[in-house]
């Protein structure tokens, strides 16, 4: 089968704060093969951007990271941040939700892709430039060669985010993780946005991970989706299989809470979602969970097959069938 | 046509641009709203979708004239907002009222949540201690009458847009504007408040004015729709005619760039998707301001301003070249 890019186990992420300790990510597994399109969806404070973060080593000293992440057979929990350097930008690169602050405003576009191609790469900053204007034509951005020597400035809001994919994707990464990369564009440039990535996707094999609170941008885009809630995944499985059965109670939930047409009333979640200070014992989800009994607090759930998804619930097999509310 | 509550007859609104080093000589001014007219009936919601820059709030916001049109007229309940003095203006505003998108910024944190809703009760002089009014309040929005004594900061985002619309139901208005409402919430949250609207209109005979960029939740609670494009109302009609028949090329690719939850259907169907970004308003195109996206454009289309214009299945839709 497809080897595996991406393999993380028992991920955990803590944060020390004033207030006492944030459980954000609580045990997380999670697989990304080669070439494939995940979609982490889940809603704020699920802990979606934080584990890909960990993942990176992109969080601050205040995190504690334990468990394991390997990427293309390295593990990355407790490499030097010199080592993880060299890892980030050539086996992976990460795009986020606003492209402005992630470009730098005093360099030209061409500049800061170069600089990302000769970070790993022994090219002249000729060959450089050349590579950058390359890039800039690949994510499509019309007259490449003049835009390449204009400032981020000059750019509209998603014409920069292709120019932050470009840089991403200079030294072709095996992955390439876009945590919210189209939240701030309108729907019209979101749409562009997606073509570009599934393209980047298609043409040069790449792994991508999407993080999103979007079901509409996952069902568009994804191959396999992964849901979570409270720092866990709940439910993982082909988006097809996700979308038309789902089991988990969180993700039958999302789905009937979403505006659809000829939908009559929306279902939506009771309650909200738990404090991460003081994450619920057990099944985090119980609290707002209409089929939870007294052994949803005491265990907590891991991932089980459960016909053609894995689900982490005690209580999937009781489950009445999923009915579409379409 | 008794029935209407609001008219909004040829409304503009021009921002002027302020003079920088580099910009030259010439005042530069950005047409925001640029002669918009709609109706509301009671007990209706409008819904008004377009993308960023579009002029949607600006326009929501000339409605209550929290922003001074430039010209044209909001005829509220048959009297004229325009032509009203201030304290005329305050007293009616009593049935206008608007609910903002961040429910973090629109409450005072030292504000106990019942001082928030009975302030409005206070502004207009309506006498008593009311005490019952926020409680009753605090039930029909779906929150116990205990959460009159807290602050803001002891709740969800979910809750705290609950007190936002307690405080704007205060005074028992006709028309709530919401400016994007729920677009700050978690989708499993998002749905108990469009529950909420729904159900508040239904007891109240509220209208709404609903502004948001997202078409599947203006789809859910709106009777009408109407799509703006840089300052202009493009499409308009009833819902389910403009999202299933849309004759505005500018609606067709706004609604095939929403994806669907329906990963089949969603790959299953053919999409239009535009070239481009929304133009600067400061210099927008001649002509029709959609033409330099559209794949239908022609050179009538740089020259003349299309007008609205009824079409067959009954919405109303400013093109040269309709879609049938």
């Amino acid at each position: 089968m497809a080897d595996k890019i991406l393999q993380i186990r028992n991920l955990q992420v803590t944060f020390d704060t004033p207030f006492g300790q944030v459980f954000a990510v609580r045990g997380v597994d999670l697989d990304v093969e080669a070439g494939e399109l995940l979609g982490v969806v889940g809603e704020s404070g699920s802990g979606k951007s934080v584990t890909f973060l960990a993942a990176m080593g992109l969080l601050s000293s205040r995190a504690r990271v334990s468990g394991s992440v390997v990427l293309a057979g390295e593990e990355l929990i407790g490499k030097s941040s010199r080592q993880l350097r060299s890892v980030r930008g050539r086996l992976m690169s990460m795009i986020f939700q606003d492209p402005l602050s992630a470009l730098n405003p005093v360099h030209r576009v061409g500049k800061q892709i170069g600089e990302m191609l000769q970070a790993h790469q022994n090219l002249t900053n000729k060959q450089a430039a050349a590579r950058a204007v390359e890039l800039l034509d690949i994510v499509g951005i019309p007259q490449p060669d003049q835009r390449s020597s204009q400032y981020p400035h000059e750019f509209s809001g998603g014409m920069r985010q292709r120019v932050v994919i470009a840089i991403a994707i200079a030294n072709n990464p095996k992955l390439l993780i876009a945590d919210e990369p189209t939240t701030a564009l309108d729907v019209t440039v979101q749409a562009q946005i997606l073509e570009v990535i599934k393209r980047v996707q298609q043409q040069f094999g790449t792994a991508v991970v999407l993080i999103t609170h979007d079901l509409g941008v996952i069902a568009r885009v994804a191959d396999i989706v992964d849901v979570m809630y409270a720092g866990r995944n709940v439910e993982q499985g082909s988006i097809e299989s996700l979308y038309d059965h789902p089991s988990h109670p969180y993700t039958r939930g999302l789905l009937a809470s979403i505006p659809q047409p000829g939908k009559g009333r929306l279902t939506p979640i009771r309650g909200f979602p738990p404090n991460m200070m003081d994450p619920p014992s057990g099944c985090a989800f119980r609290t707002r969970c209409d089929f939870a009994d007294s052994t949803c607090e005491i265990e907590i759930p891991e991932l089980r097959a459960f016909s053609d998804l894995q689900t982490a619930c005690l209580r999937a097999q009781l489950l009445p069938s999923f009915r579409k509310t379409q | 046509m008794s029935d209407e509550l609001l008219r909004v007859t040829n409304l503009v609104k021009n921002f002027e641009v302020r003079r920088t080093k580099n910009s030259g000589a010439k005042k530069r001014t950005v047409q925001a709203v640029a002669n918009v007219s709609f109706s509301i009936e009671r007990g209706q919601t409008l819904g008004l979708v377009g993308e960023s820059g579009s002029g949607k709030t600006t326009l929501g916001r000339c409605v209550l004239r929290l922003i001074e049109p430039t010209s044209g007229q909001v005829e509220f309940d048959g009297h004229d907002l325009g032509s009203m003095k201030f304290e005329e203006l305050r007293a009616l505003r009593r049935k206008m009222q608007i609910v903002f998108q961040d429910p973090f910024a629109s409450l005072d944190p030292k504000m106990t949540v019942g001082a928030s809703i009975a302030e409005p009760l206070i502004v207009q002089g309506v006498p008593g201690d009311h005490n019952d009014k926020i409680f009753d309040l605090l039930e029909l929005v779906g929150l116990s009458v205990d959460h009159a004594s807290r602050f803001p900061h002891e709740f969800s985002g979910g809750q705290r847009q609950r007190i936002g619309i307690a405080r704007a139901l205060a005074l028992n208005p006709a028309l709530i504007i919401l400016d994007e409402p729920v677009s700050a919430l978690d989708v499993s949250i998002q749905a108990g408040i469009l529950n909420l609207f729904e159900d508040l209109q239904k007891k109240l005979g509220i209208s709404y004015l609903f502004i948001a960029h997202d078409l599947s939740v203006v789809r859910h609670v709106a009777d009408r729709i109407a799509v703006m494009y840089l300052g202009k109302i493009v499409e308009i009609g009833d819902q389910e005619t403009v999202f299933e028949n849309p004759t505005h090329p500018y609606t067709k690719a706004l609604l095939s760039a929403v994806p669907l939850t329906d990963p089949k259907a969603e790959r299953a169907r053919t999409r239009v998707i535009l070239e481009g970004e929304v133009p600067s308003p400061i210099n927008p195109p001649s002509g029709c301001r959609f033409r330099t996206r559209c794949w239908k454009a022609q050179d009538i289309c740089a020259q003349q301003e299309p007008v609205l214009e009824l079409r067959a299945m009954g919405q109303m839709s400013a093109c040269h070249f309709p879609e049938s």
